[in-house]
């Protein structure tokens, strides 16, 4: 492995994405999709949750405009990530629409937790790299092979996640506007995950950077002044 | 089944990405601090750590994800590199199952 630690941590966050890929494209395949339709939305949509949510709600019987619903909502929070990474996704046009593409959670956590804007950039692109290689390879592994691959929990991998985030968390959590933030946003979420839709709650999380934003621009707006 | 479940998925989905990056470039003109934007995502990644633990769908739920996740908070804390607070937390999830 590489010394490198955005190449290494890049890497392991695409082997824990491409097992993931592999649960979906069986559930894919499962739901009714063909092998191909599984691969084009891992290869067009991708965006694992939403995916995962769409073809379990079309596999449940739910219909297509039953399914649309939830897994948007579970992709909105890829429309305040690519928000946030202004400046990091650079470039012409047409490679800042290809780098729109590949803003997920991953890619996001992993940018921001690097302290230049050089450094954001690599992280940026590397994640995206591994995290499509290995998300497209296991879409297609699990729509050929169907059952009998085992359950990502068995090993721990819906843990893995909450993990990883949090070491890629840790180093954004300088200073006490960043944990007022965090902590709000813990409490939105929580406060909301039983009374809405899935997704709901990760997106108005977003709110507990409003008081941060607010004291920012009015300590601005009195520096201008004095 | 038909090309047009899929076909509005990938756009939609595709429609909020880029939706978010020409509101970024639009609305950061007066906005001069470098991690101004940054801030939106530090709560939704702390609630998204959180709720991925503590939640089954709507429910709460306290499992064997809430120990990995405190196995994986002393890891960062101790500053242990990403792949190690990674596979603890993993392993620590798999193996109180395998117990349970």
């Amino acid at each position: 492995m590489s010394g490198d630690p955005i190449v290494r941590n890049a890497l392991s966050v695409g082997v824990a994405t491409g097992v993931y890929a592999v649960s979906f494209g069986v559930l894919s395949v499962a739901a009714g999709f063909s092998v191909v339709q599984t691969c084009v939305m891992s290869l067009v949509c991708f965006t694992g949750a939403s995916q995962l949510t769409f073809a379990s709600v079309i596999g449940a019987g739910g219909g297509v405009a039953g399914a649309l619903g939830p897994a948007l909502l579970l992709a909105g929070r890829n429309a305040l990530y690519a928000f946030s990474l202004k400046g990091v996704l650079g470039g012409t046009v047409s490679r800042r629409a290809l780098r729109a593409q590949v803003v997920v959670d991953e890619t996001t956590a992993m940018a921001h937790a690097q302290p230049t804007l050089a450094a954001k950039r690599r992280a940026f692109d590397l994640t995206a790299l591994c995290l499509f290689t290995a998300w497209n390879l296991g879409t297609l592994v699990g729509a050929l092979a169907g059952r009998g691959l085992g359950n990502p929990r068995d090993y721990g991998l819906d843990a893995m996640f909450p993990a990883v985030f949090l070491a890629l968390l840790a180093p954004q959590l300088r200073g006490p506007d960043a944990v007022r933030a965090a902590l709000a946003g813990v409490l939105v979420a929580l406060a909301l995950v039983p009374v809405s839709p899935a997704g709901v709650p990760i997106i108005a999380s977003a709110l507990g950077a409003v008081p941060v934003l607010l004291t920012a621009r009015a300590r601005r707006a009195k520096a201008v002044r004095v | 089944m038909s090309w047009w479940p899929v076909i509005a998925l990938c756009a939609s989905a595709y429609a909020l990405k880029a939706l978010g990056l020409v509101l970024g470039e639009r609305l950061d003109r007066d906005v001069s601090e470098r991690w101004s934007l940054q801030i939106v995502v530090v709560p939704v990644l702390a609630a998204l750590i959180v709720v991925q633990t503590v939640t089954t769908g709507r429910h709460y739920a306290l499992d064997a994800r809430t120990p990995a996740l405190l196995v994986a908070a002393v890891l960062v804390w101790r500053k242990a590199p990403f792949v190690v607070v990674a596979g603890a937390a993993a392993g620590t999830a798999a193996l109180l199952r395998v117990v349970a």
